[in-house]
Parts: structure tokens; C-alpha cells; sequence
């Protein structure tokens, strides 16, 4: 069985030791997912798998048989970018840009989850079944998030422009 | 360091001592930044403009190419061993098992490491860059717990990480210098920075102090911090066939890079070539350490290139970072509130190998108008890994003990602490005797505290209660200097077609860099924004530019002034005498809509297209060095900022949140709205971790750090962070090219203390020792 | 990485037998254990994937929910039943790691997860008796501002860094478990060991056991339970404390109660003490604050994590004071 990674099918790596993230950076010349710890600590390496977020640092590529991978350059391309991609720009949602990949992937699928009512620590009631959209929510979802630059009003921002009607 | 050092320092500074005073008494029209900068007249260009970064849309979809992600054929990927011990010997290092594991290219160890001369230590000389130093891996000596022994290359990074786990080093350890405590008891030194003392007297403040009404005394300590960048260090790189080394780094002294590269290799500076066109964060961090040394010269042994990526483990085992700190402030004060001693003395932490003391009374210099001073840093040397400057080395630390401490004098005095400030607002440096070059503090404070609604603080600690929520406001100055080093120099390359280039080897590592100064190149040469290209992060391009200090925008700025000059001087050359600007000096003439104009008479005026086509020119290149930066040996030059802090802290279990924050800032002339406000928010965030979270846990048992990963050493999450309001006095600096002084420092300034104060204001619990975690406040 | 072999397990009974042999581990989202593998704490010969087995929740007939193994965090905070029967539950997944961590791990691995302590971590530089048994460990000495306060042992003082289990502990859990002698249960407060001188025995799991599900019997005051962590930053980072309640009230007087306490000990920490002072107490500030303290009599801090003491004091009154309704 194939690994699909934005629409393509990929063969899984011989060596099982073999992370997403590696297989994407080392093996696809996909370097849209970033790495800053390999630990399960930063949020830089998220993707997409079958539209949720994860951690490629933390998944092995093995695991990802029969499954679909999207990473940001499945997302927009500098030409075209995606809408929430825009917003980044115009906001500022970024410095370095190194965690910024991670950030538009974790916020495509956070705003998915806000959407299906998934509840987060700061839900008042976790019994009801729709999420107010509010900035709090949106900082505690993106908080698997790690941005040193601070970034993080601008990401809010970007996420809020463009993304508030699907959410709601 | 040696007492040879020692004494070339101690000479270098009697020579800038008598430059010094030389340059403060010479006419201003005779020092950089004399005449102000035309630029700072025009209001109607690009400067200023919130211009969505350049490189942005690269930057979202992935396509920005950092320095792990170059491809290069035949590649070997690098993992690393280090050491467990601080101080010592390698007895035994038994390799057969990593080197005959599966893929492993070679294993190389102090055995069989190419000869290496030692780097030379980031400013021990003007191009050096290494964190320290000493040898790397040319013997058995073992000099800081992490220090690598043993480098893996393998086919693929699984393999070269597994071949590192196999390999086994017995050591013979010595004792070593690790604890603070036991260290003090030996003997401080004399702390230095940039080869100056650290050391300042005004009058005699212990006489001072002891003889006030009002008086504070307490000390502060802070620990030791990482930078965290999240882009890990690393770098891909390889030997070409002619000897020369090809470096693909994450840097932000590219230029002092390949400096440093070839003097440790033994070749030729221009041999090495060192790019770095998007670094992942830096903060001081991503300048040169052991592991490019040793990938460089681990690819020569295998003959391939390499990549090495350090783990975040590695980052903390090889990458120093900010040294601790214990600051003793003492504050005398008249009934008034004026204040009439300044004590700030204290110790921190170095290596005997590098030259980085924490330099924390810098920001005391030139804040508050006391009648006297006394400052002073003294260190103790450990055997660690070399630390280095992080993020406003010395303001961050400095200003929260000094910002706390005038909080506490407010309280003491019953002022109300904005007030206090502002009846000790000098009208020169209080030490150095310079007038102020631009100093709107006051208007900063202001037009802040009215924004923020500082009118509804009450004064009265541990009084306001929001829910399970204790609520209070604190305020703190934040200051940092405007600096500009030797060594800027920048090439202008203008077209025919109406495009200019520009060469500079600067860096953008999000600062906003490559974006602001095309906005200031277009309004210098009347281009549209589109014909500008701004070419950075090659150490081949002209320039010893450092991004650090918060000085790049000034020393980009300089330099282009520099060759902006020398271009409009070859153009009139060029322009003849058939043309408008016959006759008119360089100094008559400025730029407008692609060409030149006399500047009291616009209308004279010539496209650069018709100047170069009349003398048969496709292009025509200049390349010129700015001034000495005399500039701020003639004026006390500075940002600053008034911070303003609400904080919460729960009733019942002590955890602390930042919910309101604002900066209001006097940086000179903001050049990009957008991006500057970004900056503050940045660096007002990362002060935010400095002043609840963030904590680099060295067992000082054993030299060693514990907590070598971003889940255990904190920074701040979206979750922590509220929103953050910045504002800015945008008053141009009349002696800084643009009107501009940096700001990608002052940020973390005076955060801590604010914060600190807002928790004091909120409790009524004053903590002195960061971070303030929750179980300080329980 | 030590090489391994990767396969992926049918059903139970083929997981079983797979994890039969020596130097297999199972697999779920491998939030810790691809991490523990990197770091070579851990070093199997062969991974067994069972994250894809029993990956439902179902309705028990005594009303209760069986909670698959395979079940992943993110799943099981936003289960309806979850959130409107066993709110501290769904509280408590929501407050651990991060969404991406959420959606990968697997309820049988969270259970299984292994401490942080920064001297386990530090494998090549630290002594520790829970990789290395004898050994020695660094961190009595060292950094333990987050360490045990109950029930440790000198041979180790680590905590258990799991939100979900301490929910799991006040509710009663029970854990479904197969092996190669069939299957059988355990409740989850019996699940995880005290480290007392063996500290690398972390559960009461024989090699080769299969967690295969969860079972939450009914408790129809969970309803109105909850849970609360207090930590160093406001997200993403794990307990210094925390409190898993659960009360029932009736004419002011406690009926029953259900308190466990995580980031205080080697296991998620039932508050046996605390509920027996409850039962039958009247339901006030008092009352509460008293059998906390009776709680936390037994505690035996360290320097740095003595302020744990008064924090889990106090945070445990003041959850029980807002499930009573009554203020602090
Ligand atoms: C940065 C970071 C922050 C975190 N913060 C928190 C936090 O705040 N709170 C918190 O509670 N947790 C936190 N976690 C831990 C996280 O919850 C656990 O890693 C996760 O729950 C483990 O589940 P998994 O399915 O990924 O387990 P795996 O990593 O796949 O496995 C863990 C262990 O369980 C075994 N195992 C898995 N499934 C079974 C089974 N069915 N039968 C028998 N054995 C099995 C494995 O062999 C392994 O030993 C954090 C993790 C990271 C990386
Ligand atoms: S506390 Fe436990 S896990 Fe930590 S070092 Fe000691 S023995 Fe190891
Ligand atoms: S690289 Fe995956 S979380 Fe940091
Ligand atoms: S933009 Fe640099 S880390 Fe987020």
C-alpha cells in the first residue's frame, strides 16, 4: 500500500525508523513542514493526515499506509496562495517564517474542529454542542503552536479574517 | 583571559578614552549623522508604509529555503556525541561498533579530526565570530559538559543517529568550576564589555546613599536562558575540487562566518563562501559554533558533503546561551522623589574562553538623572559552554532589576511610579556628560498611560479582584541603544532600465530587514519599490554587517548613504556638462522619479536612464564604506519605551497570566509600520517568558543542562499571550540615517519589571527572582 | 533509533501473539514512545501498530461506556456521552498536550505514557533507577520542583504525567487487558505501582499484555464533574497539579465523592483519605479544606516541591467549593 502526499501516491520507506517529517524534507524534497525539536514539543512539523492535524516529527512514516498526507505546499503555492495563506501576509502572521507552514496546516484543521464542536480547555460548557468562536478559543486550539518570534497576534488575526464564517 | 589580553584591552581603552573625549567635543557638522539625513524631510514615500513583507509569500507556502533544506547530491547526514562530563579527559572512545553500523560513512573523533587552528572568540577581533576559543576536537580534553567528542556521518540521518548511540567514551573527570556559590568564594573579576570595563562612578554614591531619606536595597536574580530560535541550528555544506568551502548556514554574521571558517581551516577567507538567505530566528544564536566547524571539517574527511541539523538537545549542548545574573540595586531618593544615588552592582557567569559577560548596568548608564553612580559587573568563570548575548544582552536582565527597584521606591515614597520617572528625567547622560541625541521618554510615558488607562490603577496593593482573579497594573522604562559597528560598506548597481541593486552582506532573520530597506532604498534613489533589488546574506557581497545589537538598520543605513553619495557623484560626472544638473556638487543634488534633481530646485532634473545613455552606459556600480561611527561618541544616543503591564494572578493557586500589554515606543522613524510592530510585539513576548517562564536548568552538580527541550524549557504559547498594543512616538532621531534606530531589542526591555510590578500590584508580593512561577506567589 | 521491525496487528488475538516474543512493543499513536525510542530509552526489536484495533465507544448494559484502546484522545473528549456524562474527563483530555498530540494518541498509550522527568530523559548524562535499576537517582538531588510528594520512594520520586488517567482514577475505571493466559481487568487505580524500590515496574502489565479497552462504570453525579490543572504556562505544558471531583449532595450533606489528584505521584493519585473524611461531612468550605488536608497529611515533599503540598490544599477546596456551589 502507497502513502499519498498532496494527491501523490509514494512509496512507504524501506527503513521504518523513517518519520513523516523525514520522509517528506529527506526523502520528497517536500521542506514545507519544518523541524524544531523532533520531540513533540514545537507544532513546526504539523500536517495534515486525512485532514487532521498531527505531528509528522512524532509519526512514523510506516503508519501512514493507505492514509493522505497534505502538507503546505499542497496547500497554496507562492502564485496561488490559499486564502488563510493571504491573510498571513497581510497580517504579519509571521517573522522568520519557520513555524509559519506548521501554523496555516494547524489552523486549517483547528478551524474544522471549532466546526464540528470539538470542546477545548477553555469551553465554558463542554456539554453544549456549538463552540463560540472568540479569540480565547482560538489561542488555546493554536497553542500546539510554538512561534519564538511572536507572532502570535498576527496569526490570530489572519485566522479571524478569514476564517470566521466557516467556523461559525 | 590572559593578562596579555588583559592589557591590550586595558590599552585600547586609553586609546578610545582620549578618542572619545576628542570626538564628544567636536563640532557636530564634523561626526556622522552631523547634517541629518535628507530622508528624514520626506514624508511622502515609501517609508513609513505598512508594506507586507516581500518574502512573505515564500514564506506561507513553504517555498523560503533554509539552510537544512539546500539539496546537494551524494550528501551525508551528521549526528553528534557529547560529552557527560564537565572538565576532564577522554580515556577511551570506542567507535568499531558506529562505524562498521550500516550506512555510516565515517566516525570521526579528536583522533583522526583534520588539524584545526582554534576559532577565533566572537569580538576578540573585529571579523571573529566562534562562540569561544578553544580547539575543537583536536585533543582529549574535555572543557564543558555537552562538548562534542564524536561525529557520525551516514547515508541517512536514522543511520547516523543510531551509529552516534553506539558509540561508547569513558572519561577521566576532573573538578571543575560549576557552582555559583563555591565559584563567589573564590574571587570575582572585573566584567568588560566590547573591551571596556564595566565599571562606572559618578560622585561618591555610597555617601549618597547612606545620608538619604528614602532608600531601596534589594537584589534580584536571573537565570540563565536559551534562545530557542525554532528553526534548529544547521547548516549544509561541502568542499569543492579548488579547496574552497561552500556553506549553506543559518546566520547572522555571515561575513564574520567565513572569516572565522578559514582562519580555523587555514585557507584563504575568500575561499569560504557562506550564504544565508532566510534564517529561522536567531536572537543572537545563530552566529558560529562548533557544530559548522565540525561538519566542515567532518566532510573533508569523508570527502562528501554534509548536513547537520543539531537536535534541540544538541542546540543547548553546543549554542550558548545568557548567562545568570545577581544584581544588587540601591536607590536614595529626597522626600521629593529626586533621585540621588544609583547603586547597581552584581555578578554573573563566563567562560575563561570567551569574552561575554552579561553586560546588565548598561541600560543604569544613561536612564535617570541621579546626582550619583555607582555601577558595577563582576563574573566568575565556569567550566561550561561559552554563553553568549542574547536578545538585549544586558538591558533585559538589567532593566528588571533597576525597573523593580524604582517601582519599590515609588511605593516607598508614595509617588506614583510614572511620575517618579519622570521627576528624574536628565537633561544629558548622567555619565558619560553627552546631550541626548533624540530623548521623548516623557511624551512615550504619556501618551501611553493614557491609552492604557493607567488613571485606573489603584495604588494600594492586592486590592482589585476580578472573579478567582487578583488583578494589578505595573509600568517599567524600556531602553536600548542605537549602535552602529565599524565596518558597514554597500554596493548600488543602477540600470538603464530604471532598476537599482543593492549588495550588502546583512541578514533578514525576520526582523522585516530585506522588506524596510528596499522601502528606504526606493525614497534614496526615487525608484518605485518594484525596481529595487536588495540582495543580503552572502558573505561574498560588501560589508562586516552583524545582525545584532539592533544596529543592522543603522549600519544598512549608513552605508548606503555611503554609496548613495558616491553614486550621485559619478552620475554628475557622467551627466556632463549638456546636462539640467551641470554645475551642481553632490550635496545640491537628490533623487525623484528615476532620475536626479537639484534639491532647492526640482525642476532641474535628469532621468538616470538619459544620464547613462547620453555616456553610453548599460549600468553603472559603486561600492562605498560609511564613517567611522563617531556618532555615539558625540551624542548619548537610545531608544525607549514605556511598558505597561495588567496581570492576573489566581487566588487560590498562584498561576500568574499577562492579560493586557502595551508598548509605547520613542525608536526614531518607524520604517515599516508593519513589520515594527511586529518586532515590539516580539521581543515584549519574548519578556514576557523571561519574566513567568522561562528557565534554562543547569545541575550545577555537574555543569549540566536539564531541561535540553521545548517542552520542559517554557516559552510563551498562543495561550499565554493576550493582545498586545503598540504604539510609537515616530519622532525622527536627527543623527541616525533615516531618523531610525533599531528596534528589535528594546522589546524584552523593562517587560520583566513591568510585569513584575503588575504581579507586586496585584498581590502585593514583590519577587525578586525570576521567573515568577506560581509557586512564588502561592 | 535502534533498527526495528514494523508490523501492524489484525485483531487482538494477532497482537497478542506478536507481542508474545521478546523486544516487541506495541504501537499506539507513538506520541511518547517514537520520542522515548529516539531519545534510545527505549529500544524494541519490533513494533506491533495497534492503533487501529478497537477504536469504538460503546455503551455498556449497566449503562456505563467501554472505551477501545485504540480510541484517540481527540475522540474521546468530544464524545457526546463523555462530555455530558463524564465532563472531568472530557475536561481533562482537552487540557493535556496539544490538538495535533490529541488527535494522534491513543487512549491505551496515554494510559501507558512514561514520566518527564529530566533525569529519565537524560540518558547518557544522568543517573536514573528507573532506566537503570540500582543505579541511582539524580533528582532527589537535583531539579524536582515537579516531582512526587505522595508515595515516592528513595528510589524514586517521579510522577506520572498523565491528565486522562487521573479522571480515569476518580471514576472508577477499569481496565480491559488480554494476554497470552485470556483476558482480564484491572481496576485503573490498581493499574499503575507505587515506584517504592523498583521503579522500572511501572503497571501491573505482564509482557506481552494488550490493553484493549477502558470501561467507565455508570456514576450519574459525574455529571457535574470536573477537573482542574494548574501549570507553569497557560497551555501545552504538563500538571504541576491536578484535581479530578466528582460530589454528590444531598440536604447539604456530602453523599458520595470522587477526588484523585494528578503531577503529585508515581501513579494518578486517588484521594481514598480525603473522600472517606467527605462521606457524610457537611458540604462546606470546611469540611473540605479538612479532609484535603488529611489528604496531604501524608505527604512527604522535598525542598523545591513542598509549595506542591498547599497547591494541591487548595486547589482541591476550591474545585470541590464549585461543584458545591458554595464559595470559597
Ligand atoms: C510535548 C508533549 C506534551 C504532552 N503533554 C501532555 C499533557 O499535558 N498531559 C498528558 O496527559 N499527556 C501529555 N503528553 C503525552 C501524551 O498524552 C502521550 O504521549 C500519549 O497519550 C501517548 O499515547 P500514544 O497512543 O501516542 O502512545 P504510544 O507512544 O504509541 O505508546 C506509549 C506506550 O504505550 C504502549 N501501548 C500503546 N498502546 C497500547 C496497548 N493498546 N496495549 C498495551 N500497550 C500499549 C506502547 O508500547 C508504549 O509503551 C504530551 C506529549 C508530548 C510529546
Ligand atoms: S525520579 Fe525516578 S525517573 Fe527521575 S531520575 Fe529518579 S529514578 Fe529516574
Ligand atoms: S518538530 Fe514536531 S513538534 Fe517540533
Ligand atoms: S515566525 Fe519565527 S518562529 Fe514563528
Amino acid at each position: 500500500m502507497s502513502i499519498t502526499i498532496n494527491g501523490k501516491a509514494v512509496d512507504p520507506p524501506e527503513d521504518p525508523r523513517v518519520s513523516l517529517l523525514d520522509l517528506l524534507r529527506d526523502h520528497l524534497a517536500l521542506p514545507g513542514a519544518k523541524m524544531g525539536c523532533n520531540q513533540g514539543a514545537c507544532g513546526a512539523c504539523t500536517v495534515l493526515v486525512d485532514g487532521e492535524r498531527v505531528l509528522s516529527c512524532l509519526t512514523l512514516a510506516a503508519q501512514m499506509e493507505g492514509r493522505s498526507v497534505t502538507t503546505i505546499e499542497g496547500i497554496g503555492s507562492p502564485d496561488v496562495l490559499a486564502p488563510l495563506q493571504q491573510a498571513f501576509v497581510e497580517h504579519d502572521g509571521f517573522q522568520c517564517g519557520y513555524c509559519t507552514p506548521g501554523q496555516i496546516c494547524s489552523a486549517l484543521a483547528m478551524v474544522e474542529e471549532l466546526r464540528r464542536g470539538v470542546p477545548s480547555h477553555v469551553t465554558g460548557d463542554v456539554s453544549s454542542e456549538a463552540i463560540a468562536f472568540s479569540s480565547e478559543e482560538l489561542r488555546e486550539r493554536m497553542s500546539g503552536n510554538l512561534c519564538r518570534c511572536g507572532a502570535y497576534n498576527g496569526i490570530i488575526d489572519a485566522i479571524t479574517a478569514t476564517c470566521r464564517e466557516t467556523a461559525e | 583571559m590572559s593578562i596579555f589580553d588583559d592589557a591590550k584591552q586595558a590599552a585600547q581603552g586609553l586609546v578610545q578614552a582620549g578618542m572619545a573625549k576628542a570626538v564628544a567635543l567636536a563640532p557636530d557638522s564634523w561626526v556622522p549623522g552631523g547634517k541629518p539625513d535628507p530622508l528624514i524631510r520626506q514624508r511622502h514615500g515609501a517609508i513609513g508604509k505598512p508594506v507586507s513583507r516581500l518574502d512573505g509569500a515564500l514564506k506561507v507556502s513553504g517555498k523560503a529555503t533554509f539552510a537544512a533544506e539546500f539539496p546537494v547530491e551524494a550528501m551525508t547526514y551528521a549526528a553528534m556525541v557529547y560529552s557527560t562530563i564537565a572538565k576532564g579527559r577522554i580515556t577511551q572512545i570506542t567507535v568499531s561498533e558506529a562505524e562498521t553500523a550500516p550506512g555510516v560513512v565515517v566516525v570521526m573523533t579528536h583522533r583522526n579530526a583534520p588539524r584545526l587552528n582554534p576559532p577565533p572568540a566572537f569580538l576578540s577581533e573585529s571579523k571573529a565570530a566562534a562562540g569561544d576559543s578553544l580547539p575543537v576536537m583536536q585533543d582529549e580534553r574535555i572543557y564543558w559538559n555537552g562538548q562534542p567528542v564524536a561525529v557520525v556521518l551516514a547515508e541517512t540521518q536514522e543511520q547516523a543517529d543510531h551509529a552516534a548511540s553506539l558509540i561508547r567514551v569513558g572519561y577521566e573527570a576532573e573538578e571543575a568550576q560549576t557552582t555559583f556559590e563555591a565559584a563567589r568564594e573564590q574571587g570575582t573579576q572585573q566584567s568588560r564589555f566590547m573591551g571596556q570595563p564595566l565599571h562606572d562612578e559618578v560622585g561618591d554614591a555610597q555617601d549618597a546613599f547612606a545620608k538619604a531619606p528614602h532608600k531601596i536595597d534589594a537584589t534580584y536574580t536571573t537565570p540563565r536562558h536559551n534562545h530557542n530560535p525554532i528553526e534548529l541550528h544547521g547548516v549544509t555544506l561541502y568542499w569543492r575540487g579548488d579547496g574552497s568551502l561552500r556553506v549553506h548556514d543559518a546566520q547572522q554574521v555571515v561575513a564574520h562566518t567565513a572569516y572565522t571558517l578559514a582562519r580555523t581551516f587555514g585557507i584563504d577567507e575568500k575561499q569560504v563562501v557562506v550564504t544565508s538567505p532566510y534564517v529561522g530566528g536567531g536572537f543572537g544564536s545563530k552566529t558560529l559554533w562548533q557544530h559548522q566547524i565540525l561538519a566542515a571539517a567532518a566532510a573533508r574527511l569523508a570527502k562528501r558533503p554534509v548536513r547537520m541539523v543539531l537536535s534541540r538537545e544538541g542546540v543547548y549542548r553546543v549554542v550558548g546561551g545568557r548567562s545568570p545574573t545577581e544584581q544588587r540595586v540601591q536607590l536614595a531618593a529626597t522626600d521629593e522623589g529626586r533621585l540621588t544615588a544609583i547603586l547597581h552592582r552584581g555578578l554573573t557567569v563566563r567562560t575563561a574562553h570567551n569574552v561575554i559577560a552579561e553586560p546588565f548596568i548598561l541600560a543604569t548608564r544613561s536612564l535617570y538623572g541621579a546626582e550619583t553612580f555607582l555601577l558595577d559587573v563582576h563574573h566568575v568563570d565556569f567550566d561550561m559552554l561559552g554563553n553568549t548575548f542574547m536578545r538585549a544582552p544586558g538591558e533585559a536582565v538589567g532593566t528588571f532589576a533597576l525597573e523593580s527597584a524604582m517601582d519599590e521606591l515609588a511605593h516607598e515614597l508614595g509617588i506614583d511610579p510614572i511620575e517618579l520617572r519622570i521627576r528624574n528625567e536628565p537633561e544629558k547622560d548622567p555619565i558619560s556628560g553627552l546631550p541626548y541625541s533624540s530623548r521623548n521618554v516623557v511624551e512615550a510615558w504619556r501618551s501611553g498611560a493614557e491609552r492604557f488607562g493607567w488613571e485606573r490603577r489603584n495604588p494600594v496593593p492586592g486590592t482589585v479582584r476580578d472573579g478567582g482573579w487578583l488583578v494589578g497594573m505595573g509600568c517599567a522604562t524600556a531602553t536600548y541603544p542605537y549602535h552602529r559597528m565599524p565596518g558597514g560598506a554597500a554596493r548600488i548597481t543602477l540600470s538603464a532600465d530604471g532598476r537599482a541593486t543593492l549588495d550588502l552582506a546583512a541578514h533578514e532573520m525576520g526582523m522585516g530587514t530585506s522588506t524596510a530597506q528596499t522601502q528606504v532604498a526606493a525614497d534614496r534613489l526615487g525608484l518605485p519599490m518594484e525596481a529595487i533589488t536588495f540582495n543580503y546574506g552572502d558573505s561574498t557581497l560588501p560589508g562586516l554587517i552583524m545582525a545584532g545589537g539592533s544596529q543592522q538598520t543603522a549600519s544598512i543605513g549608513a552605508s548606503v548613504i555611503a554609496a548613495y553619495n558616491k553614486l550621485v557623484g559619478e552620475l554628475l560626472k557622467l551627466a556632463g556638462n549638456d546636462s539640467p544638473l551641470a554645475g551642481l556638487k553632490t550635496e545640491e543634488v537628490g533623487s525623484r522619479d528615476g532620475g536626479l534633481c537639484a534639491l532647492d530646485e526640482p525642476d532641474r532634473f535628469e532621468t538616470y536612464a538619459s544620464i547613462l545613455a547620453r555616456a553610453q552606459r548599460d549600468t553603472i556600480s559603486v561600492e562605498a564604506e560609511p564613517p567611522m561611527p563617531l556618532e555615539t561618541m558625540h551624542w548619548s544616543m537610545h531608544s525607549y519605551g514605556a511598558m505597561f503591564a495588567e496581570v492576573r494572578v489566581n487566588a487560590v493557586t498562584g498561576e500568574p497570566r499577562v492579560s493586557r500589554f502595551l508598548g509605547s515606543f520613542d525608536c526614531g522613524r518607524i520604517l515599516n509600520s508593519k513589520t515594527a510592530a511586529s518586532q515590539f510585539r516580539g521581543g515584549i513576548i519574548m519578556g514576557l517568558g523571561l519574566a513567568l517562564m522561562e528557565e534554562t536548568q543547569f545541575d550545577e552538580r555537574k555543569g549540566r543542562v536539564l531541561n535540553p527541550s521545548l517542552s520542559e524549557y517554557h516559552v510563551p504559547v498562543h495561550m499565554d499571550v493576550p493582545e498586545i498594543e503598540v504604539m510609537w512616538t515616530d519622532i525622527p532621531d536627527p543623527h541616525a540615517p533615516m531618523g531610525a534606530r533599531g528596534i528589535g531589542e528594546i522589546g524584552i526591555t523593562g517587560t520583566g519589571a513591568a510585569i513584575a510590578n503588575a504581579v507586586y500590584n496585584a498581590t502585593g508580593r514583590r519577587v525578586r527572582d525570576l521567573p515568577i512561577t506560581l509557586d512564588k506567589l502561592l | 533509533m535502534t533498527p526495528f521491525k514494523y508490523t501492524r496487528a489484525s485483531d487482538a488475538a494477532d497482537a497478542v501473539r506478536k507481542g508474545a516474543a521478546t523486544g516487541v512493543k506495541f504501537l499506539g499513536g507513538g506520541t511518547n514512545l517514537v520520542d522515548l525510542m529516539r531519545e534510545t530509552i527505549e529500544r524494541p526489536g519490533e513494533l506491533v501498530d495497534v492503533s487501529g484495533l478497537s477504536t469504538e465507544i460503546v455503551e455498556t448494559d449497566e449503562g456505563g461506556l467501554r472505551i477501545g484502546a485504540g480510541v484517540r484522545n481527540t475522540a474521546l473528549a468530544e464524545h457526546r456521552r463523555v462530555r455530558t456524562a463524564y465532563p472531568m474527563l472530557t475536561r481533562a483530555m482537552v487540557s493535556g498536550a496539544s490538538a495535533q498530540i490529541r488527535n494522534m494518541a491513543t487512549v491505551g498509550g496515554n494510559l501507558l505514557q512514561r514520566t518527564r522527568c529530566s533525569y529519565f530523559y537524560d540518558e547518557d548524562g544522568s543517573r536514573c533507577n528507573k532506566r537503570v535499576p540500582g543505579e541511582g537517582c539524580d533528582a532527589i538531588e537535583g531539579f524536582h520542583r515537579g516531582h512526587a510528594i505522595l508515595g515516592a520512594s528513595d528510589a524514586c520520586i517521579a510522577v506520572h504525567p498523565s491528565d486522562m488517567c487521573v479522571a480515569l482514577a476518580a471514576l472508577d475505571a477499569v481496565v480491559h487487558i488480554e494476554g497470552a493466559k485470556g483476558a482480564r481487568t484491572v481496576p485503573l487505580v490498581d493499574f499503575h505501582c507505587l515506584p517504592g524500590d523498583r521503579p522500572d515496574i511501572e503497571t501491573v502489565l505482564e509482557p506481552g499484555d494488550l490493553i484493549t479497552a477502558v470501561e467507565l462504570p455508570p456514576m450519574p453525579f459525574a455529571a457535574a464533574s470536573t477537573y482542574r490543572k494548574v501549570r507553569d504556562r497557560a497551555s501545552y505544558a504538563f500538571a504541576l497539579v491536578s484535581v479530578a471531583a466528582a460530589i454528590e449532595i444531598e440536604d447539604g450533606q456530602v453523599r458520595d465523592v470522587r477526588i484523585a489528584l494528578g503531577g503529585v505521584a508515581h501513579k494518578p493519585w486517588r484521594a481514598t483519605r480525603a473522600e472517606a473524611a467527605l462521606r457524610g461531612a457537611p458540604a462546606g468550605e470546611t469540611a473540605f479544606a479538612g479532609a484535603a488536608a488529611t489528604e496531604l497529611a501524608g505527604a512527604r515533599p522535598l525542598a523545591d516541591n513542598a509549595f506542591k503540598v498547599r497547591l494541591a490544599e487548595r486547589t482541591i477546596v476550591s474545585v470541590l467549593c464549585e461543584l458545591a456551589g458554595v464559595t470559597a
